[in-house]
């Protein structure tokens, strides 16, 4: 589904990703840690298609296409979401408003109609549910003055309406507390399947007891510089990062 | 990456065409340019006015000639040559007894142009229509229905002449002729407009509207709209108005008054899509427009308006809160881009006990444009407990474009209650990002940005309008992010 390799990389000349290998197939749940300025989130925007990132080399091949030089809608249009650790606010344009407009415009992009006002509604009611999302908190402007829970539940309700093929979640256990970490990530697990993919972006084991990970890769000075199994992510938690870097290092 | 850049945005903005910038070829009657007593008395004899109503004017017209043009504004343009403007111009095919049926083809094609046919209009919509082309009134439709009710809509110059106690009684008594330059200019000249009475306790079935063109070149539009809603009526009332793109300026100069007696209640609303001159500032209508109503006991006047066009625009609606409890309410929504400028507000006299007033104004800035909120909150000595609550947002798109805010505040009484609260902010990037990473592109991520700003003001519109307003919205900014 998602093949990246040897990218590299920069933001305003400053190389971040520095040869970056990954393949993520469907069905398999990828984490990716590191400790701090490793490049998690750079290499999220980077697949996402943000433009202040320049990639200087490398490609990046999604459902057999190289995606590179789309712009960041057209790839949400083929089905890459990303979980954002800052969800912006938009004043004025409600949680409905906002998700109504981004279906509507995926519609669009795959030349559909847009969806008939009746069954929007039964949608929205059902990823609500599915999110134990109070009806009330639809009409409220997209995040202006969310708590961090409810700013990274908004985001997973996005995912579960737009339905993508590739999530990526960007730190979203940050800022949770323990009840609103347990529904965000039941919420992933139940739109989890055998046709998408989650890479899920981490500094801390935790979330990843409640999405468990078929790999865990370990990113360090914008290189993946382990790869493994679930357990590596217990053994990162138990040690820390400094032996990774020891190691690299050395 | 080869993305659509805020370089590419800035460009293809630039090359946004104003979509109403046609001319109709229909044969026209223009007076010959230059103003004197003469021009004066020619226009009120073209209209066969009666003699109080051309000296009315003449009046006017000497206090005019003592009269500086206002320099206080936040904007800068060239003063327009008043002697190089013709101050009449009128479709020839007008014919003062027309009906519908009986209005020039070519004329009904522009409105098509416009998207307002009239035929349809009628039929469907459920607004009766006054349509001013140039100088003239061209098509008043519904007049009918609304007669049944006791409800007088027709164009002022019709007015003059069917209802002379009306106009004479109420003429004149908000916006003075000796007001401020424009207005005494407009009370000289004014060449038609609409006229409006709702008998006591009516409350007008339908939104009335009136649609504003300036078609001939060179000539200036002077139209003159009067709006009395008698004790314990009700009206909601629309404005809209386009003119063709042109390379020098155009002036537009109108005078608005409403007059709300006892709880009476007006609802007014504008649309104005003037032509805003191109992307280098070349040509555009200059907006000089004194809008105010006045509020007699528990009346209430609203003024909404969403200005997207003019290269100029000067214009304050306000009203006076003559009455006790009284209220009055503007709920503005300004955009700028290019060069275009804009010094616009409102003016809220307290003057009756427990008036109140609200003031919501919302200033996009986009390119290189100016965006000025002014405002003034007067609260009189005898005016107890009134209230006044103004917010001022402006939202900046790019670098180059500035917006201001000039609030004056003169409170007289002790128990005055004023709040005022201001914010300015920027589309970022990071929102459009955002919007982008959803699936959204970028036009319809500002736009939908701009709506959400200026949601409490669409809101405050009625349905059919508060879509074109979206619309109008998005075609003025489409593309500038910063």
């Amino acid at each position: 589904m998602l093949k990246i390799e040897n990218l590299h990389a920069s933001v305003e000349d400053k190389a971040i990703l520095r040869g970056i290998n990954l393949e993520v197939k469907p069905g398999e749940v990828h984490a990716i840690m590191g400790p701090n300025g490793s490049g998690k989130s750079t290499l999220s925007s980077v697949i996402a298609g943000k433009e202040e990132y320049e990639v200087t080399d490398g490609t990046i091949v999604f459902n057999e296409e190289d995606i590179n030089e789309l712009a960041a809608e057209e790839r949400a249009h083929k089905g890459v979401f990303l979980s954002f650790q800052y969800p912006v606010e938009i004043p004025g344009v409600s949680v409905t408003n906002f998700i109504k407009t981004a279906i509507n415009e995926n519609r669009k992009a795959k030349g559909l109609e847009d969806m008939p006002a009746k069954d929007m509604l039964k949608l929205i009611r059902e990823k609500a549910e599915l999110l134990e999302i109070d009806r009330k908190f639809l009409s409220r402007s997209l995040n202006e003055g969310f708590s961090g829970g409810e700013k990274k539940r908004n985001e997973i309700f996005q995912m579960a309406m737009l339905e993508p093929k590739l999530a990526i979640l960007d730190e979203t256990d940050s800022g949770l507390d323990i009840d609103a970490l347990r529904i965000v990530a039941n919420g992933v697990n139940k739109l989890k399947s055998k046709d998408n993919a989650v890479i899920v972006i981490t500094h801390y084991q935790r979330l990843l007891d409640h999405i468990v990970p078929d790999f865990v890769h370990v990113l360090y000075n914008g290189k993946i510089v382990k790869s493994g199994g679930k357990e590596l992510a217990h053994e990162l938690e138990e040690k820390g990062y400094d032996w990774i870097k020891e190691e690299v290092d050395a | 990456m080869s993305k659509y850049t805020e370089d590419d945005l800035r460009e293809e903005l630039k090359t946004k065409e104003y979509e109403y910038g046609f001319y109709t070829d229909i044969e026209s009657e223009t007076f010959p340019i230059g103003l004197n007593e003469d021009i004066v008395r020619a226009i009120s004899k073209k209209k066969e006015e009666p003699q109080w109503m051309t000296d009315w004017r003449l009046d006017a017209f000497k206090v005019w000639k003592d009269m500086a043009e206002p320099e206080w504004a936040n904007v800068n343009y060239e003063k327009p040559d008043f002697q190089a403007i013709a101050y009449y111009s009128a479709p020839v095919t007008v014919d003062p007894n027309k009906t519908l049926d009986d209005v020039d083809p070519d004329l009904l094609a522009m409105y098509k142009k416009l998207g307002i046919s009239v035929d349809e209009q009628k039929k469907m919509n459920n607004i009766a229509m006054d349509i001013v082309v140039d100088s003239v009134s061209v098509a008043t439709t519904f007049k009918k229905t609304l007669g049944e009710k006791g409800i007088i809509f027709m164009s002022i110059s019709e007015a003059i002449k069917e209802h002379p106690e009306l106009v004479k009684r109420y003429l004149g008594t908000v916006v003075p002729t000796k007001d401020n330059f424009y207005a005494a200019l407009n009370s000289a000249v004014f060449s038609d407009g609409s006229f409006c009475y709702i008998p006591k306790g009516v409350k007008c079935p339908m939104e009335l509207s009136t649609y504003f063109r300036i078609n001939q070149a060179g000539t200036g539009q002077f139209e003159r709209t009067l709006l009395v809603a008698d004790e314990g009526s009700y009206v909601s009332y629309l404005e809209g108005c386009t003119a063709p793109s042109r390379d020098e300026n155009q002036l537009h100069a109108a005078v608005v008054e409403l007059i709300a007696l006892d709880d009476a209640e007006i609802k007014y609303s504008t649309v104005q899509n003037w032509y805003p001159g191109n992307a280098e500032g070349k040509g555009g209508v200059y907006n000089f427009v004194t809008k105010r109503g006045l509020c007699e006991k528990n009346a209430k006047i609203s003024w909404t308006q969403v200005e997207t066009g003019s290269a100029v625009t000067w214009k304050y609606p306000s009203c006076i809160l003559k009455g006790d409890n009284s209220v009055g309410e503007f709920y503005s929504i300004a955009i700028t881009n290019n060069y275009q400028q804009a010094d616009t507000g409102t003016k809220m006299i307290h003057l009756g006990k427990n008036t109140k007033s609200t003031i919501i104004s919302k200033g996009i800035s986009a390119g290189k444009s100016q965006n000025s909120y002014r405002g003034l909150v007067q609260i009189s000595s005898r005016a107890d407990n009134a209230r006044n609550f103004s917010q001022c947002d402006s939202l900046l798109m790019g670098n180059a474009c500035g917006a201001h805010t000039f609030p004056y505040i003169e409170a007289k009484n002790k128990t005055a209650k004023i709040e005022h609260e201001a914010t300015t902010s920027k589309i970022g990037e990071d929102q459009i990002f955002y919007c982008n990473q959803r699936g959204i592109d970028t036009e319809k991520a500002i736009a939908l940005i701009v709506n959400g700003f200026s949601k409490e003001v669409l809101n405050k519109l009625p349905m059919e309008f508060a879509v074109e307003a979206q619309k109008l919205l998005e075609i003025s900014l489409e593309g500038s992010v910063g």
